[in-house]
């Protein structure tokens, strides 16, 4: 599962952290690595269901609406309306496979563009939060406590530490937050899904050429419509995970540019926006690498305004130079094959088609 | 007759492996209409390539009232006052008319802002409106007019160019009895007024109507030339065909079984109004010929569930089937192996195994997750079965040549036990060795017990491969024909809708 291009962006995040690790040594505090991996359990998350979709040529815009409108619903459904969290956890996941259902159908039934269906979504889901709080921040107050809740979405755990005892080592350690955990996991579920299942088979499929999928007998409509579900089911969790990190929420700005990320770090992660290509690997490492970024501007000093400004050039320079490196490497293959075809048919002449040699 | 105004002399254009000019003269004067015949292949298109300035051919000379060249430049071509009403029409369906014919040359209303004197140009173009006899004006859309008006508005074009030679690539074939007739009269207009036509035609009643002279191509080069008063149906065709069949017809082992296929009342959107029926039984290799554009391929794709198949019943080993997705025909073991290899049967940048896999891929996995050792498995099995050329079954199928390429494609549908298959142009673009490798491939399973519809325009193919041959005709069979019956003579009369058989 691991792949060459993945290969040279896990080096590109070790020289950017080396660089900012020697220039300011603040980086490496357990408190500044636990909060970074924090982002990145919440932004992996995102970015990984992003993935399903682009994957297959598509694109989801409304990813940080979703998380707007659905984290204030959640807070919602267990503050106001005293639900439990466990069943306000599965609405609120349920709601996001509903959008999912709803923005696949608009695809692939009807045959909309999913720019235009994600960029309409967008805009609905980011009114609806406004209209719901009538603009108004939404929170926990301040008796209200879920320690379960809190513990299992919000919490850190030191779970290096027995490690560390048995190696003689008692000083602090790096606690791991527990969004960092559930990335892990939906790592690994959603690799195997996509790498390993004839479902993310089918999704390659559709991504490279939804034609000769659909004569090799692929329902391509369902498969379309599940990598929505799938994108908006994730969402939907990291939503949950968002409203607990920030544990208040004005819908008008929670979330906001959340998509751009997620995007973005599928794009640095090898992803390909015409669809067909990209490992989850990569995602997650393209969030590796946004986040670290983001800790860069704040640790030497870049005024924080710029931080898009840098992490555009980043992702600009980096998919340039990987479009670069695979054209050279594209080349390269197809000269070879030529070589090979104009070989094999002076193969054929000279056994004068006699034997089939393979 | 005056002096020609466009003379090919000794074209020849070669591509790798294909010889699609050889040596071609061709000469049109003033005010000449001149047909253009032959089988699909012959070369009719790369000759219109080449007067279109689009191919360079190898070597030859082209002359230009006079002026000789050794190939054209799209702007000689224009320049020289040649035009083109294509097959498929260039025309912005989103503009006018006047819009559309003056595109790229709209006269400026003067000013920086360079606007376009939209007046001008409608009043430039009224007189070519009359003078073709249009029913619709300079300002109407495009995306109003139907087929046959957007076709005069290419010819507008051609004449608002000054065009001397207006070149149509097979004009009529989806035009009505009542558009044809007045494209008809359209070319006596044009040659009244001395500009020359080049007509393109697979139907031959309509070239025997208007041509003055009738070239004849067959493999790329003339094989001859009949003045007006010898144009008839049959030299036409006599000179059309007449080749040596090379490939050798393999006798099934047993005799045909229970009918497999049977296709009733089937029509599909090409040929809406006209329906197909016809039976392949087990056993049987059964050719489907036709001219380009009679049906085959649609009627391919709706049998398999790709297109909508507008009415009729399809039958597989006597039950009905109800096609709605690939998936239906599928499961009751029918299977196409498209025309387009590149676009519809392979994903080009996929290893071998996986595109072989891909249809049946839950049978390489369990609980939902594939097994790459069984895929290679199977796929290395099939490499072996089918002689697919190629070193490693994870090498990208893309990289393959055009022969391994379609072995591949069989290779998809062979893993899964087929009863009935489609194939469209088994061989189109294939080198030799890899031709006769499939044919030997068809017969073997066919001897297996496959009903197999194999739809080709390579006459060699058809009477050499086949055991019966179902000749398409704008949408319906034309006939069909018995072994014995086989010629080229007789599959060509079908084709282009005589029903009357030479002995």
């Amino acid at each position: 599962m691991i792949f060459k291009k993945d290969l040279g962006l896990l080096v590109l995040i070790l020289l950017v952290g080396t660089v900012v690790a020697i220039i300011n040594p603040r980086f490496l505090l357990a408190a500044n690595i636990s909060n970074t991996a924090n982002q990145i359990g919440l932004f992996g998350i995102i970015a990984i269901a992003q993935a399903f979709v682009i994957v297959i040529g598509g694109i989801e815009l409304s990813v940080g609406a979703i998380v707007a409108l659905l984290g204030v619903l959640f807070v919602d459904l267990i503050v106001n309306a005293e639900v439990h969290w466990a069943l306000a956890a599965v609405i609120v996941v349920g709601a996001g496979m509903l959008m999912g259902l709803v923005h696949g159908t608009l695809v692939a039934k009807m045959g909309m563009q999913s720019f235009v269906v994600t960029l309409c979504a967008l805009l609905i889901y980011r009114g609806s939060a406004r209209y719901y709080t009538e603009d108004a921040t939404v929170g926990f107050g301040f008796g209200a406590s879920f320690p379960t809740l809190e513990w299992l979405t919000a919490g850190r755990s030191e779970i290096f530490a027995p490690l560390a005892r048995l190696a003689g080592y008692d000083g602090p350690t790096i606690a791991v937050p527990h969004s960092l955990i559930v990335l892990a996991i939906v790592t690994v579920v959603a690799g195997i899904l996509l790498h390993r299942s004839v479902l993310g088979r089918y999704l390659y499929a559709i991504g490279k050429n939804e034609e000769a999928a659909r004569y090799s007998g692929i329902a391509t409509t369902r498969i379309t419509i599940a990598a929505y579900v799938i994108c908006c089911g994730l969402t939907a969790l990291s939503a949950i995970l968002f409203a607990m990190y920030t544990r208040s929420i004005s819908p008008a700005v929670h979330g906001n540019f959340y998509e751009l990320y997620a995007i973005a770090a599928a794009v640095l992660g090898g992803f390909s926006l015409r669809g067909g290509e990209g490992s989850i690997l990569g995602v997650v490492l393209g969030t590796v690498l946004l986040q670290v970024l983001q800790n860069l501007v704040n640790l030497l000093g870049i005024p924080s305004s710029l931080n898009f400004a840098v992490m555009g050039s980043v992702i600009l320079i980096g998919v340039l130079a990987d479009q670069q490196i695979s054209r050279y490497r594209r080349q390269s293959a197809a000269h070879a094959t030529r070589l090979r075809a104009s070989q094999e048919r002076a193969g054929e002449l000279a056994a004068g088609r006699g034997s089939d040699t393979t | 007759m005056t002096a020609p105004f466009l003379e090919l002399v000794g074209i020849r254009k070669s591509y790798p492996g294909v010889l699609a000019l050889d040596g071609v003269s061709l000469s049109v004067a003033e005010g000449e209409v001149v047909g253009i015949v032959g089988e699909n292949g012959a070369g009719k298109s790369t000759l219109m390539k080449v007067l279109g300035g689009v191919v360079a051919p190898d070597a030859g000379v082209i002359r230009t009232d006079g002026v000789e060249r050794r190939a054209l430049s799209v702007s000689d071509a224009m320049a020289a006052g040649i035009a083109f009403v294509h097959q498929e029409l260039n025309l912005f369906e989103n503009l006018d008319v006047a819009a559309n014919v003056f595109i790229g040359r709209e006269v400026l209303a003067g000013g920086f802002l360079k606007l376009v004197d939209t007046r001008t140009l409608h009043r430039r173009v009224l007189p070519l409106l009359e003078r073709l006899g249009c029913d619709f004006g300079p300002d109407t859309m495009v995306d109003s007019l139907s087929l046959a008006q957007r076709q005069l508005v290419e010819i507008l074009k051609a004449l608002s160019l000054d065009a001397r030679l207006v070149i149509m690539d097979e004009p009529t074939s989806s035009l009505t009895i009542a558009e044809t007739e007045r494209l008809l009269r359209v070319i006596a207009g044009l040659k009244a007024d001395g500009v020359g036509v080049i007509f393109i035609s697979h139907r031959l009643a309509e070239v025997e109507r208007c041509a003055d002279r009738v070239v004849v191509l067959r493999d790329g080069s003339v094989a001859g030339e009949l003045d007006r008063e010898h144009i008839d149906h049959a030299a036409m065709i006599r000179l059309m065909i007449g080749r040596e069949l090379k490939a050798r017809y393999v006798p099934p082992a047993q005799a045909p079984g229970a009918p497999a296929l049977e296709v009733i009342g089937a029509r599909t959107r090409l040929h809406p109004g006209r329906s197909v029926d016809l039976t392949v039984r087990r056993g049987e290799i059964l050719g489907l010929a036709g001219l380009v554009g009679s049906g085959r391929t649609e009627l391919a794709c709706a049998l398999f569930g790709i297109d909508r198949l507008l009415e009729g019943t399809v039958r597989v080993d006597g039950a009905p089937l109800d096609i709605h997705h690939p998936r239906a025909a599928i499961e009751r073991g029918l299977y196409l192996v498209p025309e387009d290899r590149k676009r519809c049967g392979l994903l080009l940048d996929v290893s071998v195994a996986e595109n072989i896999a891909l249809p049946d891929l839950r049978a390489y996995a369990s609980r939902g997750l594939v097994s790459t050792a069984a895929e290679r498995t199977g796929a290395e099995r099939q490499k072996r079965s089918l002689g697919i050329r190629v070193p490693d079954v994870a090498t990208a199928a893309g990289t393959l040549s055009g022969g391994n390429q379609q072995k591949v494609v069989l290779a998809k549908w062979l893993a899964m036990r087929p009863r009935v298959i489609i194939l469209d142009e088994p061989t189109r673009g294939i080198d030799v060795g890899s031709k006769s490798d499939i044919y030997t491939l068809l017969r073997a399973l066919a001897d297996s017990g496959v009903a197999i519809l194999m739809i080709s325009s390579d006459m060699e193919e058809v009477i050499g491969v086949a055991d019966r041959i179902a000749v398409m005709h704008e949408g319906r069979i034309g006939g069909e024909l018995e072994r014995a019956q086989f010629s080229e003579q007789n599959v060509l009369r079908l084709a282009v809708g005589s029903t009357a058989l030479a002995a």
